[in-house]
C-alpha cells in the first residue's frame, strides 16, 4: 500500500521534471512566453525578471521549491496565482468524464455479454465490427459529425457551451465511443474464458437459470480484468478529454491547457498539465485499491 | 529471412491443447504462406481490410500521379465547391468537392494519406525497435539492467502520453519529424513490456536450453531462436499501434500542435475544415472517414494476423469449407 503511493508520487515528480527541463531547456522559456515578434531586449529583461540566467539546476531547485508551498507561479494572461484557476476547472473536466464513463461501461457490458453468450453468431460479430470502429474513431471528429448532425441540421442541441444537461450530451457521446469499444471487447473475452470454466458446468448441472449463471457466477468472475481496463480508460478520458473541451468550448482543464499554450502562458501550462497528470494518477491509485478489495490474490504492503 | 516466416512461430513451440479437433488433422498441410494467403481469403473482413490498405499505400506513394489534381493549386472561383462539381475544361470533376482555397478535397486527401501513414509507420517503427531491444535485454539478462528498464517503463506507463506530447511539441515547435520522434519516445514501454514478458516466458524453455547446452552465444540465442518467436505477437501489437499512432497524430494536429502547414495530414485538414462546419459539411467528413476506415482496417486486419498465428484458433480459418457449417452450429 505504501509502495503504491511511493509509486505514484514517483509518476508525478517524474512528470514536472520532464515539463520542467522540457520547457526549460528544449525551449527558451523567455521566448515561449513572448510573442514571436518580442525583440531581445525585452527577451533579455524577461529572462532577468525570472531569473532564468541562472544555472539550470539552481532554477530546478526554485521551482520545485515554489511547487513544495503550492506555488505555480503566476499566470501570464490572467495576472493572478496559475493554481486557483486550473482547481476552479476541475470539476467541470470530472463531470464530463464521469457522465462519459456513466454512458459507456453499462452499455459497454451489455455488448460484450450479448456476444460472449453466442461466440461467432451474427450478434456477435456486430458488436465485434462497432467496438473496432469506437476503437478507429478520432474522438473528435465523431464530435464534429455530431455537432454537424445534430446542432447545425437538426439544432437539437447546442454545439458547445456549458450549463444544463443538453450541453454535456454530445462531448460525452463523442468520448463514450471509444471506451465502450474497448472495454466491450475484454467483457467479451473474458467472459468466454470464464464460461469455459467449472464452477460454470456445475451452476448449469444444478439447474440454475442460464441467466443467472451469466449474470451472478461468470460476470462477477470476470469482472477484475474489466475493472482494470475500465480504470485504464477512465484516465485516458481525462488525458483525452483536451481535444474534446476544446472542440465543444467545455470549460474544464483541457481547453484551459489549450487556452495557456495559444496564449504562452507558461506558469498555467505547467500548472494544468500537473492538475490533469494528478486526476490521472488518482484514478489509477483508486483502481488499484479496489483491485485489491476484491481480489484476494493481490496484496499491497 | 526466410526462415523467420510466421509459420515458425506456432511450428517451434506449440501450445498445449492446440491440435485442432474435427476434420483439419487429417488434411495435409500445405507451405506457410500459402495457409495465410488461402486464410485470408476466408476472411471476408480482414481480405477487404488487406485490399484498402494496399490500394492507400500504393495511392500515397505514387501520389502524383494517382491525385487528379495539384493539391496545392486551388482559386478564389473555387472556394468551398460540394462534392460532385464539374471542373472546368473537362479535367476530372470535384468529386469530394474542394476547401475555402479552392483546393481539390480528394486530392489533398491523398497527399495528406503520405504524411499520415508516414508519421505511423516511421514513428511505429522507431518506438519498435527501441522497445524490442530493450525488453530483449531486460528479460534475457535481467538482474539490474532489467530492474532499471522496467522501472524507467513503468513511471513512463503512468504519464498522460497526449499531455507529454503536447508540452514537448509546444517547447519544440512542431512538424512531421519532430511528431515522429515526439509519438515514438511515448510509445516504446508498451513493446518492451510485451517483449519482455515473452522472452521470461520463453527463457526458460526446452530449446533455449538445448541452445545453450551445444554452446551457442546469448547473441544467437536471441536472435536466432527468441525472435523469431516474438515476431507475430510484435507485428499484432505493432499494427495496432499504427492505428493508434494515426489518431494520436490526428488530434495533435487538430490541436494545432502536430503537422504544420505546409505540409497537410488528416488531422490537420479537419482542423482547417473545423471553421466551416456550418457551410462546408464536406471538409469535416471526409477526413473523418479516411482516418477511421484506415485504422479500423489495421485494427481488423491485427485481430486476424493473431488469429491466424495462434495454433489454437488457427484452425478456424483452414478447416475445409465443408465443415464450417458443422461447427457454426455447435
Amino acid at each position: 500500500m505504501v509502495r503504491r503511493l511511493a509509486h505514484s508520487v514517483f509518476v508525478l515528480l517524474g512528470l514536472v521534471v520532464v515539463v520542467f527541463f522540457v520547457t526549460h531547456s528544449l525551449g527558451d522559456p523567455a521566448r515561449l512566453m513572448l510573442r514571436p515578434e518580442a525583440t531581445e531586449e525585452q527577451v533579455q529583461a524577461l529572462r532577468d525578471t525570472l531569473g532564468l540566467n541562472d544555472p539550470i539546476l539552481v532554477q530546478f531547485g526554485r521551482y520545485m521549491a515554489n511547487l513544495a508551498r503550492g506555488d505555480f507561479g503566476e499566470s501570464i494572461w490572467q495576472r493572478v496565482p496559475a493554481l486557483p484557476i486550473v482547481l476552479d476547472r476541475v470539476p467541470a473536466t470530472l463531470y464530463l468524464a464521469g457522465v462519459t464513463l456513466a454512458v459507456s461501461l453499462p452499455l459497454a457490458v451489455f455488448l460484450g455479454v450479448v456476444s460472449a453468450v453466442r461466440p461467432r453468431s451474427l450478434a456477435d460479430r456486430v458488436v465485434t465490427v462497432v467496438s473496432l470502429t469506437g476503437v478507429s474513431t478520432a474522438d473528435f471528429w465523431l464530435g464534429l459529425m455530431l455537432i454537424l448532425l445534430f446542432a447545425v441540421r437538426l439544432e437539437w442541441l447546442p454545439t458547445s457551451g456549458f450549463g444544463g444537461l443538453q450541453f454535456v450530451v454530445l462531448p460525452a457521446i463523442a468520448l463514450a465511443f471509444r471506451p465502450m469499444g474497448r472495454v466491450s471487447q475484454v467483457v467479451r473475452s473474458s467472459m468466454l474464458d470464464e464460461m469455459g470454466k467449472g464452477y460454470v458446468t456445475t451452476a448449469r448441472a444444478k439447474g440454475l437459470g442460464e441467466r443467472v449463471v451469466i449474470l451472478f457466477h461468470t460476470l462477477k468472475n470476470a469482472a477484475i480484468p474489466i475493472i482494470t481496463l475500465a480504470g485504464d480508460e477512465a484516465a485516458a478520458l481525462l488525458n483525452g478529454a483536451v481535444v474534446i473541451e476544446t472542440l465543444f468550448g467545455w470549460p474544464g482543464v483541457g481547453i484551459l491547457l489549450i487556452q495557456a499554450i495559444e496564449r504562452r502562458d507558461l506558469p498555467l501550462i505547467e500548472a494544468s498539465v500537473i492538475a490533469i497528470a494528478v486526476m490521472i494518477v488518482t484514478v489509477n491509485l483508486v483502481v488499484d485499491l479496489i483491485y485489491a478489495r476484491i481480489d484476494a490474490r493481490v496484496q499491497y504492503r | 529471412m526466410s526462415g523467420l516466416g510466421l509459420g515458425t512461430a506456432a511450428e517451434v513451440a506449440p501450445r498445449p491443447g492446440a491440435a485442432p479437433p474435427g476434420p483439419v488433422v487429417a488434411a495435409p498441410q500445405p507451405r506457410s504462406r500459402q495457409i495465410y494467403l488461402r486464410a485470408l481469403a476466408r476472411d471476408k473482413l480482414a481480405l477487404a481490410s488487406a485490399l484498402f490498405l494496399a490500394l492507400l499505400l500504393l495511392a500515397a506513394v505514387f501520389a502524383p500521379w494517382v491525385a487528379p489534381h495539384d493539391p496545392a493549386r486551388g482559386g478564389l472561383m473555387l472556394r468551398n465547391q460540394p462534392p460532385l462539381t464539374e471542373a472546368a475544361g473537362g479535367a476530372f470533376p470535384y468529386v469530394l468537392g474542394t476547401d475555402p482555397l479552392g483546393r481539390d478535397e480528394l486530392s489533398r486527401l491523398i497527399y495528406g494519406a503520405r504524411i499520415s501513414l508516414a508519421v505511423g509507420f516511421a514513428s511505429v517503427l522507431l518506438s519498435g525497435t527501441f522497445g524490442v531491444v530493450l525488453g530483449l535485454i531486460a528479460g534475457y539478462y535481467r538482474g539490474a539492467v532489467d530492474d532499471f528498464i522496467m522501472r524507467v517503463v513503468d513511471l513512463q506507463m503512468g504519464f498522460p502520453s497526449l499531455l507529454t506530447a503536447l508540452v514537448v511539441l509546444y517547447a519544440l515547435g512542431g512538424g512531421v519529424w519532430k511528431v515522429i520522434l515526439v509519438l515514438a519516445v511515448t510509445r516504446w514501454m508498451v513493446y518492451a513490456r510485451v517483449t519482455r514478458g515473452f522472452v521470461l516466458s520463453q527463457r526458460e524453455s526446452v530449446f533455449v536450453e538445448a541452445a545453450q547446452s551445444v554452446g551457442a552465444s546469448d547473441r544467437r540465442i536471441i536472435v536466432r531462436h527468441i525472435l523469431p518467436n516474438l515476431l507475430s505477437p510484435i507485428m499484432v501489437l505493432a499494427t495496432l499501434e499504427v492505428a493508434t499512432t494515426i489518431l494520436t497524430e490526428a488530434s495533435l494536429s487538430f490541436l494545432g500542435l502536430g503537422i504544420q502547414p505546409p505540409d497537410s495530414s488528416w488531422g490537420l485538414m479537419l482542423a482547417e475544415g473545423r471553421g466551416y462546419v456550418t457551410t462546408a459539411w464536406w471538409l469535416v467528413t471526409f477526413p473523418g472517414i479516411a482516418i477511421l476506415l484506415t485504422a479500423l482496417s489495421l485494427n481488423l486486419l491485427a485481430g486476424w494476423v493473431r488469429a491466424v498465428t495462434d495454433p489454437v484458433t488457427r484452425w478456424q480459418y483452414l478447416r475445409p469449407q465443408g465443415a464450417k457449417a458443422a461447427i457454426d452450429r455447435e
